[in-house]
């Protein structure tokens, strides 16, 4: 095992982990953590983040590899030694103590003096505008502020490492935004590290200083945001993260990064080449919705297409047009709901535009999730 | 463009009076549907719960036995002081009485009844209605004083005229005095009686209930906890065997136990094949037996209630508690445990309560050390056919429940309590 550099806070090493004696659940995963970072596990559910997750906190046991933080092993540890926060996803607020109560339950475990408690208390209740809940109890808050209290209080006996597990499941949609910035702002406030699983794409984009993709226990991708989005390491990843259309092909040639496919009925495209790709093979070519224009546009372009209109779904803040290619695939195109978003009759042609860096090829045959545009 | 509409104005919003009829009638529909749903159930405690009950709060204190058989004597010792022999005049009204009683063959019921007032007056007037019962008619009128003076002595004492006048009182509370092991002597005050049979075998009930509900608690908490922790087949293949005596009928769950501790029973033979004792051990007909027979019954009771508790105790609240900081033992105590409390409460309290009452175990099992307070009034029912101090026995023991449930309430609450 290398020796942990300067910076190197949390260090999964080749973790493994099989509940069956038979079959991996976590097949090697590998991961550096900084101080300070916001990691997150993003996947489909059974792909093996909760349970990375539960092995970091100390319920589940390590089959074989090491998670070790600041240089030294933690698998042998008992969970109640680790010092790490936990959020969980029905915040696990113990409903027979008022939230007062639940915040002072690990300052009392630590020993802490009742004056000291209560100030601490009253500090973190209004670190999460909660001043006046201290003497309520769980059963009467709502589920934003519950979320509140399970936060304040896997942050008040001021761990270095905070778990989270899909903690913003339960919340609605405008609840669940808020929360996020909450999250967000009490991260940079107070500087810990943050270890969060969800499987809200959207969720883990926003809030993530650096994305670790799961599928089928293994990493597909580990990423700042804006990476995972604009350069999917695969074509999981690339369908997983966002909106994306993939239209199968064949590789004519590769040059300098960048591969030439021939896709039936259509000729050649140029689109820059994943990691894997090999001249002579089957490929899918990706774009997103929102880099695809209609003629007539502003925007650069280095491709053009023509392809046959079949629908146009109105969504709100944009609008959703449906084409088909030549070869019968069908394609996606997001248009902002402004003036020029233009209007077709059913089977008028249309062109479409976009520029090579946005166009990626990926070879065929990688693991496709199952998830739906 | 579309047109915007405003909410409606405030008086449009009230029901018309043809709506709000509409809507009452739903209303009476509804109810009506409801309780029809409720109307056995309904009966059934009325006619099984309620007016039995009710029934025995009220023969508890009330006996018109001795005041619907002598009524004119009674009437003519309401002016006796109650110091020396009661007038000629009136002892002739009982002589003429008892002989109807003879006649009618009901002087018996009078005989036992006077007799609980004072033990062995029970002959004495059995024998006196014997004797009198050939009088003439004219003479017993005349001299009816004399003729049953003549028929027994003991009908010059006061102590007799007292005890008859006493088990003549329509409403008393003396049976109460009694199932306190209380009396009431001459002068009215209120002393203990001689005998203490009743107020130690109350203190027995609880104590033997106390015990089994201690240890159906010990054994059913581990097992309900490792249930609710463990897969849904693995519980379910668990609560079969929890659920298996409730599926076989109590009287060969007892009997079985019959066979297990009698002198040459099961665990005797096995004590002695393996040389821990020579001479067999005295285990059936104690109470050592009916305690662990109860418990054995019993422990369903205190088993499913806290299994659906702990079933709806996600484990993240545990894992909460470690993740804070806390050792599993004083996690457990102070989260797991408060809230596994409803269950507890509940099969605590099911279990207690049943076993204040139990009758069939103790009377198999228990020989004379192991009876509890309802073979006791099964005795009073069936053997001594003394109902009135049954029904007294009876409707303290309901006080005494009734009053545990209260101060269950008053310090745990009774919204703690959860049956699934």
């Amino acid at each position: 095992m290398a020796k942990t550099y300067d910076g190197t806070f949390l260090e999964f090493n080749d973790v493994k982990k099989s509940y069956d004696q038979r079959s991996l659940v976590v097949k090697g995963f590998d991961i550096s953590v900084e101080q300070g970072e916001f990691i997150t596990l993003l996947g489909p559910s059974g792909s093996g983040k909760t349970t990375v997750l539960m092995m970091l906190a100390g319920f589940e046991s390590v089959t074989s590899g090491t998670i070790s933080i600041q240089g030294r092993s933690i698998n042998k540890t008992a969970p109640y030694k680790r010092n790490i926060g936990m959020v969980f996803q029905n915040y696990a607020l113990f409903p027979h103590m008022t939230v007062a109560e639940n915040l002072g339950y690990p300052l009392g475990v630590r020993g802490m003096g009742a004056a000291d408690r209560k100030a601490r208390i009253a500090e973190y209740l209004r670190l999460v505008e909660l001043d006046d809940f201290g003497n309520r109890y769980p059963g009467q808050l709502s589920g934003g502020q519950r979320q509140r209290v399970a936060l304040a209080r896997a942050m008040i006996f001021e761990p270095t490492l905070i778990l989270m597990d899909e903690p913003l499941g339960a919340l609605d949609k405008k609840l669940r935004e808020q929360m996020q910035y909450e999250i967000t702002r009490l991260h940079e406030q107070l500087g810990f590290t943050v270890m969060y699983v969800t499987h809200d794409q959207a969720e883990a984009l926003s809030m993530s200083n650096r994305i670790a993709v799961f599928n089928d226990g293994v990493v597909q991708q580990c990423a700042p945001p804006a990476q995972l989005y604009e350069k999917p390491a695969n074509a999981f990843v690339a369908e997983f993260i966002g909106e994306n259309n993939f239209i199968d092909g064949r590789v004519e040639r590769i040059e300098g990064g960048h591969a030439v496919v021939s896709i039936r009925g259509e000729g050649t495209v140029t689109a820059e080449a994943a990691a894997g790709l090999e001249a002579g093979g089957r490929c899918i070519v990706s774009i997103r919705p929102e880099k695809l224009f209609i003629h007539p546009s502003e925007h650069a372009h280095d491709h053009e297409i023509e392809v046959r209109f079949v629908a146009r779904i109105y969504v709100g803040d944009f609008i959703r047009y449906y084409f088909r290619l030549p070869d019968g695939s069908e394609i996606v195109v997001k248009v902002l709901n402004d003036l020029s978003a233009p209007e077709f009759a059913e089977g008028d042609t249309a062109r479409l535009h976009w520029l090579t860096s946005d166009c990626i090829a990926f070879p065929h045959g990688g693991k496709m999730p199952d998830v739906a545009g | 463009m579309a047109e915007i509409t405003a909410a409606p104005p405030r008086a449009a919003r009230r029901l018309a009076p043809e709506d709000a009829r509409n809507a009452a009638r739903e209303v009476r529909a509804q109810r009506l549907r409801a309780f029809l749903f409720v109307t056995p159930l309904l009966a059934f405690i009325l006619f099984a719960f309620v007016a039995p009950i009710a029934s025995m709060l009220f023969r508890s204190a009330y006996n018109p036995t001795v005041a619907d058989l002598v009524p004119a004597t009674l009437e003519a010792l309401e002016d006796w002081d109650g110091e020396a022999r009661p007038p000629d005049a009136v002892l002739t009204r009982f002589a003429v009485d008892l002989k109807r009683l003879a006649e009618e063959r009901t002087s018996g019921q009078l005989a036992e009844e006077v007799n609980r007032y004072l033990p062995g007056t029970s002959s004495v007037v059995k024998s006196t209605a014997r004797s009198l019962r050939r009088a003439d008619d004219a003479a017993l009128a005349e001299g009816g004083a004399n003729l049953l003076l003549e028929a027994d002595d003991a009908w010059g004492e006061p102590g007799i005229w007292r005890a008859l006048r006493k088990s003549g009182q329509v409403y008393t509370a003396s049976y109460y005095l009694t199932a306190l092991d209380l009396e009431m002597t001459r002068d009215g005050t209120i002393q203990p009686r001689d005998t203490q049979i009743y107020l130690k075998l109350y203190g027995k009930t609880l104590w033997m209930a106390l015990i089994i509900t201690v240890l159906t608690l010990v054994l059913g908490y581990p097992l309900a906890f490792h249930m609710a922790h463990s897969s849904t087949a693995h519980a379910n293949f668990l609560m079969v065997f929890v659920l298996l005596p409730f599926w076989t009928s109590l009287l060969v769950r007892t009997t079985s136990w019959i066979a297990l501790l009698q002198t040459n029973g099961v665990v005797n033979s096995t004590l002695i094949t393996l040389g821990l004792t020579r001479d067999p051990l005295e285990l059936l007909y104690t109470q050592f037996a009916t305690i662990i027979a109860m418990t054995h019954i019993l422990l369903p009771f205190m088993v499913l209630p806290l299994y659906s508790v702990m079933r709806g105790i996600d484990p993240s609240y545990m894992r909460a508690a470690m993740s804070l900081g806390s050792r599993p033992i004083p996690a457990f105590l102070r989260i797991y445990l408060p809230m596994s409390l409803p269950g507890l409460s509940a099969g605590a309290l099911l279990v207690f309560i049943i076993s204040v009452g139990y009758y069939i175990t103790p009377a198999l099992v228990g020989g004379t050390d192991g009876q509890m307070i309802s073979n006791i009034i099964a005795f009073h029912m069936q053997q001594s056919n003394n109902w009135e101090l049954a029904a007294a026995l009876g409707s303290l023991l309901l006080f005494l429940i009734v009053a545990l449930y209260w101060l269950y309430d008053r310090f745990v609450g009774a919204g703690n309590i959860k049956f699934g």
